[in-house]
């Protein structure tokens, strides 16, 4: 087993990216991840790892060359958040449509304006349907964990994704907690060798990367893309059984937390859920049945699995740290798709939360509750949407 | 390895690596260009392109006519996308998992190397990588129908800076980018044309021979954008360097050499008289345009004439 | 035309495949060559757009009229001999 450190998110995730050793990483600095290169720079300065640090000009150069690189024929890794994803946004959709296994730890940001460096979820949610994987993660722990299997993920033969590892940003990347790393050779042997696909630098076999697809076979690509994140639940599970046997630590689609009889729930991704963790005990202890599912995976979204979780929940309170603005929050779409596509009809509200880095404390969440109880008492629904902790 | 001698007879027993069956319009001068550029390397090259003409014109799927390993990925990053590749190289090297050497071309248009593409440029330039960029100017955003860039000549009608009844087609000067490129202080700048084959495959072999980065710059005229027939793409271009509006230059390492002297330095308006783009410039009320675009070569060339004998001033004192 | 399930994945395409594409059929001037007139300069193959000049151990050949579209550059760079010329253009269909 490995050793126990008391360590902050970025330092875990730049841990996870020394022990991964990537061919290739090409980044550029923006807080809050800022710190996630700047270690995995002196790895580069010490000789601790093989890769080639490519220091861009700007994050969408950033991920051009990452594309580059993965084309070229490598394992290829960078990190970014906020307005430098957003930057990136043309080649996140290039990226995932040559099908290159880059990975990519995203420190979540809001996105401005107005400017501002903490962490909400509006990064992350903005490149949904860029065609990555995207996995969230509760703290340091799941992130470390969540980026060592992301290489399995995004590379196995069924899949040829590229993936992005969520965490939210200063709440858990700049703060301290008590985790554990694997032993290097164990992370190594996990991983493995990468295995290229079609690889540029084959000169003798010179193949055309980036055609100019028109309406006669366009959308058989798209087709195509499809099927590989319809690929990816059963590999997610498949590489977290193994991730399981190297480490102990136990993964799925999405942690389900005292749900199973939950006539009450909450759906809450990431450091979030471990607030609401601590307040569904309580309510627990006082005979409420109140449980939290806590996505893991969102791209692709695994709707069956999550409605036959919430399937003994009458009202459902989905708490989405981004705004759609206009419409609902996008965790708040995904839930209701997931229910109603399973034909089940719970009473559902939204509650946006914790944007640009506010405070999200266990009174937001007995605020939640107590609301949810209210609804399931009256069966009136006052307000669909609406926003926690917010002045008027 | 010896090198084929840069004789037409020699060269054309080399593989071609640009097949025809291509869709650019019929008499471009990129890819007589691109040709020019395969056949001059003498070893095995990867190539990526920004979005533009060549691209899309050279590769509609299921067709490429590359032949040899090459990527495209967007507009404005071609120089970032072949860093990308140069660095696998280089790690996959340093690893032990690859022998062979190879070099790294990008190929961008005006748009994607003066405009759009020039942050990534320059990153890409300053970082040092061993990657020729070669930038294919015709003059104009040909590929979305003729939108004025900066490299556009002054005075140009195009889509987007029409010769109107107020505004007589574009009102700025060209951006001169290779001597841009040159203040980067990069191993290897030069400026050339097709036309010149022999002079573009030299500066190209020097480009690739360089460890480190480079850039060429290519004057490739463009039939539907300059508004001259498709045969004279040759003639057109070889016009713009008789008059100095493209003077055949090079720095290497930060010396500059004029590779070609007029003897005869021909008006700016022989070249310009035969393009439809500048037939506005010849009524008199535009005579004014006619002598700044006159003037501004004059200018240049001068300015190039007498930073060259800086140089040779020096090396005689030496 | 093949379907999803049997294309490879992220649209690689082989290389050089234009090479079976015809654009011959935009011409509407063809090239002719005509040998007594030709000098082997190679003029017409070094600045030719469609790699459609082609040429063996050094001598040129017939035109690739699969590829030709006609632009007429190796005509008028058709340096001849003795004034006259070895590329003309002449109209397609005459």
């Amino acid at each position: 087993m490995g050793k126990k450190l008391a360590v902050t998110g970025n330092q875990a995730v730049a841990e996870a990216m020394r022990q991964i050793n990537p061919d290739v990483c090409a980044a550029y600095p923006i807080t809050p991840s800022t710190e996630v290169m700047q270690r995995f720079a002196s790895f580069v300065a010490d000789g601790k790892v093989d890769t080639e640090l490519v220091t861009v000009e700007s994050e969408h150069s950033a991920m051009s060359a990452c594309i580059g690189a993965a084309a070229a024929g490598g394992r290829v890794m960078t990190a970014t958040s906020s307005q430098g994803l957003a930057l990136m946004w043309e080649m996140l959709h290039i990226a995932s449509g040559m099908r290159f296994p880059i990975v990519m730890p995203l420190v979540n940001r809001a996105l401005s304006a107005p400017i501002n460096i903490h962490g909400d979820h509006s990064d992350g949610m903005g490149s949904r349907d860029c065609g990555w994987i995207q996995l969230f993660s509760e703290n340091g722990q799941e992130a470390y964990d969540n980026l060592i299997q992301a290489i399995r993920i995004a590379e196995h033969d069924d899949v040829r994704l590229p993936a992005m590892v969520c965490m939210d940003g200063f709440i858990i990347s700049h703060s301290i907690e008590s985790m554990e790393y694997l032993p290097d050779d164990v992370v190594r042997n996990f991983i493995g060798e990468f295995r290229p696909k079609n690889p540029l630098l084959d000169i003798e076999n010179p193949v055309t990367y980036g055609p100019l697809v028109l309406p006669d076979f366009f959308m058989e690509f798209k087709r195509q893309q499809h099927e590989a994140m319809l690929n990816v639940k059963d590999v997610v599970l498949d590489v977290a059984r193994e991730f399981e046997k190297i480490s102990g630590r136990g993964y799925g689609l999405f942690e389900a937390y005292r749900l199973d009889d939950a006539e009450l729930a909450l759906v809450i991704l990431n450091s979030a859920a471990g607030t609401a963790k601590d307040v569904i005990d309580e309510y627990r202890e006082k005979g409420i049945k109140v449980g939290l599912l806590k996505p893991r995976l969102f791209r692709p979204f695994p709707y069956k699995e999550v409605a036959e979780a919430l399937s003994s929940a009458r009202v459902i309170g989905v708490l989405d740290r981004a705004d759609s603005l206009g419409g609902f929050g996008p965790m708040y779409m995904e839930i209701s798709s997931a229910m109603t596509t399973n034909g089940a009809k719970p009473l559902m509200i939204n509650k946006i939360y914790g944007l640009g880095g506010r405070d999200f404390m266990p009174e937001h969440v007995v605020q939640v509750i107590d609301e949810l109880k209210e609804i399931a008492e009256t069966g009136n629904i006052r307000l669909q949407k609406d926003f926690l902790g917010v002045r008027e | 390895m010896s090198t084929t001698p840069l004789r037409l007879k020699e060269l054309s027993k080399k593989d071609e690596l640009l097949t025809g069956g291509h869709r650019l319009c019929a008499g471009c001068g990129a890819p007589i260009a691109v040709r020019q550029v395969l056949l001059a390397a003498e070893m095995p090259v990867i190539a990526s392109n920004a979005t533009g003409c060549l691209e899309v014109s050279t590769t509609i799927y299921p067709y490429s006519a590359w032949k040899i390993p090459w990527i495209h990925t967007a507009f404005e990053n071609a120089a970032a996308t072949i860093s990308g590749v140069e660095a696998m190289y280089r790690s996959l090297k340093k690893q032990g998992k690859i022998k062979e050497r190879i070099k790294f071309i990008a190929f961008g248009g005006d748009g994607g190397t003066y405009d759009i593409g020039f942050q990534s440029l320059s990153g890409a330039m300053e970082r040092g990588h061993d990657i020729v960029y070669i930038c294919y100017d015709n003059g104009a955003y040909m590929n979305t129908g003729i939108q004025r860039s900066s490299a556009t000549p002054l005075g140009a009608n195009t889509t987007t800076s029409p010769a109107g009844s107020v505004i007589p087609g574009k009102v700025q000067p060209r951006k001169n980018l290779t001597k841009i490129m040159a203040a980067h202080g990069i191993p290897y700048v030069a400026q050339t044309t097709p036309a010149h084959w022999r002079d573009l495959m030299t500066k190209v072999r020097k480009a690739l021979d360089v460890d480190g980065p480079a850039f060429i710059n290519v004057l490739a005229s463009c039939n539907r954008g300059w508004r001259t027939p498709t045969d004279t793409t040759i003639a057109d271009t070889k016009m713009a360097v008789e008059t100095c509006f493209w003077p055949l230059y090079e720095y290497e390492n930060g010396r500059l050499t004029i590779n070609y002297k007029p003897k005869e330095k021909k008006p700016v308006t022989e070249f310009l008289k035969t393009q439809g783009r500048f037939k506005h410039l010849f009524s008199p009320e535009n005579e004014g345009i006619l002598e700044r675009a006159q003037e501004l070569v004059d200018r240049e060339w001068e300015a190039l004439l007498r930073e060259e004998s800086l140089y040779k001033s020096e090396e005689e004192k030496a | 035309m093949k379907g999803w399930k049997d294309l490879e994945i992220g649209a690689i395409t082989k290389a050089g495949s234009a090479d079976e594409y015809n654009t011959g059929s935009w011409r509407a001037f063809r090239p002719q060559w005509i040998e007594e007139n030709c000098i082997q300069c190679l003029f017409c193959w070094i600045y030719c757009p469609d790699s459609a000049v082609t040429v063996k151990d050094g001598k040129r050949g017939e035109f690739d009229y699969l590829h030709c579209k006609g632009c007429g550059i190796c005509a008028r760079e058709c340096p001849g001999k003795k004034g006259k010329k070895a590329i003309v253009m002449v109209e397609e269909g005459k």
